[in-house]
């Protein structure tokens, strides 16, 4: 094809400039963390209490609050969307398969903070009348579930539908069960897939800033239990940024810099897993 | 697929939880609708709020949500639509630039939103002097749905057939004439479902917006003013302004509607696409 120069230098140049927003952003996070770090040491943001004013930046409380909803909103959300995928795909009859289907499409796109606010307006008044003060670990952890799992349920339905269709199919002319076909066949095949998936939603969870924020209470405090309030290192820095000044902002540059490494880190193993081969 | 088998205890447990799960997605959409059909009349949609947000409407939410969207798309398609195109048409999958641009956006996507809420408070409003403003909310909005509208188009363009190249190449036409006249059309149905899914993502954004676009809730007068998107207003009338319930579920409504809708126009447009 006749080439012009101009069109495929701008092209290329649209591309690196869209690859290089990531960069950007690290550069501009370490570059603006560093000379905390410098005069304060890295241990400085792990130890002692978050009393940003009396200049004590540790993030060990928040991160811990992050790592504890995260992890459980997972532990909830994961089974479960696998099970709902596995059900859209085999055992709901084909219309109810697509409306479900379609539901969990639209859930996948309803804003954090319409989930934020119910779990504000409904789920915490219910958690108050049993266990007060409502605001807690749990409402963040049901509210992230109900978040994070449409998100499952889509990359384990299309991990589920793209194990071959001829495997299926002999499976059943071999005449074996529908749960053997499908725990002993589809999930094995699929599953690099779907714990990339998953992995990739750990992500998403740890990184939800306006839902958690809203139902956890935020208080700086270690996390004691299901029913007593934490604040997450994303929910610290939506609440500190507006005032922060001085090293207390640059302590806040650097919680945001914790998060993006952990993103690094969790897109790389998504992406290791998904080349992953397990049967 | 195997849903004509006789139903055992497995199907039994499986259906439970698919109904189970069902419950309190389904509650919580019918309790922001019950909660804001009452207060959602086109008054709403076309006052002003007053007293914090406590009553009147949200008009100068609905036109700053839109001139934000409008700055965010703005930068997202030339530039989204020259990185599809150049990973697509320019360069071999296996090309070592191609696969950095390809996990650099890959990242990118799984980046927080309140680190590029950090990200554009400090280059955009404060080092770039824009201040809270349409644009530095916009700007910082694009950076976070750039992949999302990337991935979705490069996708849309790789599905177009390999015979228009090859007949493209064969009729010796320019790189531009075939990107304008023949790719960018075969695939416009694709690249218009990125561009929805896109607008779905920004409008669903909070964390990016607050301390980028700010909140006042005046009408904005140009780009370079402050002005509060919906998922902002929501989240400050339910947390900040006590008796602000009411409205923020009608403005929950109006957002959900708005996705509901995008939802529907994506299928259409990519049920379409596909046949």
């Amino acid at each position: 094809m006749r080439t012009n120069r101009f069109v495929q230098i701008s092209l290329k140049v649209s591309a690196l400039l869209a690859a290089s927003v990531l960069l950007f952003i690290l550069y501009f996070l370490v570059q603006e963390s560093i000379p905390l770090i410098k005069t304060l040491g890295m241990s400085a943001f792990f130890q002692g209490g978050w009393y940003p004013l009396e200049g004590e930046y540790s993030l060990t409380p928040m991160l811990l609050g992050s790592l504890y909803v995260a992890i459980g909103a997972l532990a909830l959300a994961a089974p479960l969307g696998i099970v709902v995928a596995i059900f859209g795909q085999f055992y709901a009859p084909v219309l109810l398969g697509k409306v479900y289907r379609g539901m969990v499409e639209l859930l996948s796109g309803i804003p954090s903070v319409v989930y934020g606010f119910w779990g504000l307006t409904v789920l915490v008044p219910w958690i108050t009348y049993w266990v007060p003060p409502g605001t807690s670990v749990l409402a963040g952890i049901i509210v992230l579930a109900m978040m994070v799992l449409p998100l499952v349920v889509l990359t384990a339905d299309s991990a589920i539908s793209s194990v071959p269709r001829n495997y299926i199919r002999s499976a059943q002319a071999l005449g074996l069960a529908r749960w053997g076909i499908i725990y002993r066949l589809v999930l094995p095949v699929a599953l690099p897939g779907i714990l990339s998936g998953i992995m990739l939603q750990s992500g998403r969870a740890l990184g939800e800033t306006m839902a958690v924020l809203m139902v956890t209470g935020n208080v700086v405090q270690l996390p004691e239990g299901l029913f007593k309030p934490v604040r997450t290192l994303t929910a610290n820095i939506a609440l500190e940024m507006a005032y922060a000044v001085d090293s207390h902002r640059i302590a806040l540059f650097i919680s945001g810099l914790l998060l993006l490494l952990m993103t690094v880190l969790i897109v790389s193993i998504a992406h290791y897993l998904k080349g992953r081969r397990f049967a | 697929m195997l849903n004509n088998y006789r139903p055992d205890l497995n199907s039994f447990l499986i259906w439970l939880v698919a109904i189970l799960v069902a419950v309190l997605p389904i509650m919580m959409l019918w309790e922001i609708a019950r909660d804001g059909l009452p207060h959602l009349t086109l008054s709403f949609l076309l006052d002003e709020p007053s007293n914090a947000g406590r009553s009147g409407g949200i008009f100068p939410m609905l036109v700053s949500t839109f001139w934000i969207l409008g700055v965010c798309l703005l930068a997202v398609i030339p530039i989204g639509l020259g990185c599809a195109l150049y990973l697509s048409e320019c360069i071999q999958a296996e090309n070592p630039i191609a696969r950095w641009v390809g996990l650099s956006l890959d990242v990118l996507s799984g980046v927080p939103s309140i680190v590029f809420g950090l990200f554009g408070y400090a280059i955009f409003a404060l080092h770039l002097g824009l201040g809270f403003s349409i644009v530095s909310g916009g700007l910082s909005l694009a950076c976070m749905v750039l992949p999302l509208f990337i991935r979705t188009t490069e996708h849309a363009l790789r599905s177009s057939p390999p015979a228009y190249r090859q007949a493209a190449e064969a009729l010796n036409l320019s790189f531009l004439g075939f990107v304008a006249r023949i790719l960018i059309p075969s695939a416009s149905r694709g690249i218009a479902v990125a561009l929805i899914i896109s607008i779905g993502r920004a409008l669903a954004e909070t964390a990016v917006l607050i301390f980028t676009a700010g909140y006042v809730t005046r009408m904005p007068s140009s780009l370079s003013d402050s002005g509060r998107a919906l998922s902002v207003h929501i989240y400050d009338l339910s947390m900040n302004v006590s008796g602000g319930q009411n409205n923020a579920a009608a403005t929950a409504l109006v957002l959900v509607i708005f996705i509901i809708l995008i939802n529907i126009f994506a299928h259409r447009m990519s049920r379409r696409w596909q046949t």
